[in-house]
């Protein structure tokens, strides 16, 4: 695909959200790890689907239904196009990641075992981590934490020492959306596969981030959610290798997943319908295909080394602070910097970063376990996308500074 | 001096801020200034947890009046609380009941306030006027 050179400011343009004043100052969003902002293209197809084109999809005969199911199926060969995956029965409409991954933990889960093992590792975001305890409650499964180093990396030989023919899951997170700590997933994949063990890698913090192929990953599920990924919410995507979706049952009942329903008993449609219960967030799957659209128009590759390097930027300015502590320092990470400062509650530096026009996130970030292992209550964390600035960091940086001027004095 | 004069005398003290960043230089000051409470008085029955910061409220009854004392592990919601307590503190059971805390949106800090907030300072208020509550049922 042809893209222009990679510039932040003709990127800045798509995106109205960045244009206004906050307080009287201009915003600066660092809060992109919780959602990205969205570039007008994608808002114009919401508003064109919902104004001309909105139609239930997939059972119409008429001219608008037809447009409206090809729009769908268009989205849903995009998004398989640009991760690579086989073909667009691998790629399952979700409500996000977390309804991805519950979605497998239900289906997938539904094969398992007692005493069948599901690794997960210590920076999982909560909704890796529940649906697995749910479904270990349900199953009589053994849930199993990789533990992770100081620096925020995983212990790679812990888990080889606990991967066994016991293991039918790894569960794992691609980047931490706490830590930007770049996990070694093809390794991992490669070892649980030795095992037998399937692989779901949660994508919510990667699919924005890095060029995804999941051949070349060879894993068996990614998730990720729409509006992490300059898209809509309440979308998002399970894929799903093709062999192993046909093996797992429905998750939900209802209409556009059925092929024939009596009261006796009913079949199921195929592949990817089978997974699709009820009308489906129309407008939200053709508005992501219209953000991963926008996505292929720019050279990702420059956005990946735009990003590190204000990730590098920002660390390295804060590195030098008295009492500030980096939470995440692996060597392999981006786009986001978490810190905490000695004597200083995250909220209080958050709400005066707020009142300079500074959007980051305070707290947990989903990651309770996790704050646990580092024995804080949070961080203050700045999460950067390709629209972010250096000079947005130094305002950040002076902001940051007066704020810790006026909670010391 | 009333409940309402007490709130008036707060709103007029912030108006001279036109800033924001000054406001909060304030409401963090007071915050430094509001005693702490004692570690044994920060019981687990005392603890209000927020998503974003925890408070800690300790209600006495003296003479027919309502006394609190609470913390908070951050300085802004402490300040906030400052503000509460001052006036609270010294009113009777059924005024801090019957009670309407206009002065918090009008100094601008609604959002403090606001049940997405997360702070735990809603639910202070809260807990304060049903230990309010409670002292008249007695
Ligand atoms: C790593 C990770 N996984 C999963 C999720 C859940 O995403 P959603 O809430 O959109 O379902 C998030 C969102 O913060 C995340 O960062």
């Amino acid at each position: 695909m042809e893209h222009t050179p990679f510039s932040v400011s003709a990127i800045r343009e798509h995106f109205p959200a960045l244009q206004q004043k906050v307080y009287g100052k201009p915003l600066i969003y660092f809060d992109n790890g919780a959602t990205s902002q969205k570039p007008q293209v994608v808002l114009d197809t919401l508003a064109k689907y919902y104004a001309i084109e909105n139609a239930n999809i997939h059972r119409g005969v008429h001219y608008l239904s037809q447009q409206a199911t090809s729009a769908y199926e268009a989205a849903r060969r995009t998004i398989q196009q640009y991760i690579g995956a086989k073909g667009p029965e691998e790629i399952i409409f979700t409500k996000g990641a977390t309804d991805s991954i519950n979605l497998v933990a239900f289906s997938f889960g539904e094969r398992l075992k007692p005493g069948d093992e599901i690794l997960i590792s210590a920076m999982e975001h909560h909704s890796n981590i529940v649906p697995w305890q749910l479904l270990c409650e349900r199953k009589g499964c053994v849930l199993r934490v990789i533990p992770i180093s100081k620096k925020g990396e995983l212990d790679l030989e812990a888990f080889e020492q606990m991967l066994s023919e016991r293991t039918k899951l790894l569960s794992i997170i691609h980047i931490s959306n706490t830590l930007g700590t770049i996990n070694p997933v093809k390794e991992l994949i490669a070892k649980a596969h030795k095992v037998g063990a399937k692989v779901l890698l949660d994508g919510a913090q990667s699919i924005q981030h890095l060029a995804i192929d999941v051949k070349d990953l060879n894993c068996d599920f990614y998730t990720f959610s729409g509006h992490k990924v300059y898209g809509p919410t309440g979308i998002g995507v399970l894929y799903g290798k093709e062999e192993l979706l046909e093996t797992m049952p429905p998750y939900q009942g209802g209409g556009d997943m059925i092929a024939k329903v009596t009261f006796e008993r009913s079949t199921y449609n195929s592949l990817p319908l089978k997974f699709e219960a009820g009308t489906p967030h129309i407008a939200g799957a053709i508005g992501l295909g219209s953000a991963i659209s926008f996505l292929q128009s720019i050279d990702m590759q420059a956005a990946a080394a735009h990003e590190l390097e204000l990730t590098k930027y920002a660390q390295g300015i804060l590195d030098t602070f008295e009492g500030l502590h980096i939470i995440g320092e692996a060597k392999n990470k981006t786009s986001v910097v978490s810190f905490t400062i000695d004597q200083m509650h995250p909220f209080d530096i958050g709400t005066l970063l707020d009142k300079q026009g500074i959007a980051v996130r305070t707290g947990h970030h989903c990651t309770q376990p996790l704050m646990d292992f580092y024995q804080i209550p949070g961080t203050v964390r700045a999460s950067f996308a390709f629209y972010n600035t250096k000079e947005e960091i130094d305002t950040f940086v002076a902001a940051l500074e007066r704020s810790m001027q006026i909670l010391g004095s | 001096m009333s409940i309402q004069e007490k709130q008036q005398e707060i709103i007029d003290e912030f108006a001279i801020y036109d800033d924001w960043m000054d406001k909060y230089e304030y409401i963090i000051e007071l915050g430094k200034s509001v005693p702490t409470l004692a570690p044994e008085l920060k019981t687990k029955e005392r603890l209000i947890e927020g998503c974003q910061s925890n408070v800690w409220l300790a209600t006495e009854i003296k003479d027919g009046k309502m006394h609190f004392s609470a913390d908070s592990d951050a300085i802004i919601t402490k300040g906030i609380i400052g503000l509460l307590i001052h006036v609270y503190n010294n009113e009777s059971p059924e005024t801090v009941v019957q009670s309407d805390l206009f002065f918090i949106s009008q100094i601008g800090l609604a959002e403090h306030l606001s049940p997405t907030r997360a702070n735990g300072l809603l639910s202070m208020v809260k807990r304060m006027k049903t230990e309010a509550l409670h002292s008249l049922s007695k």
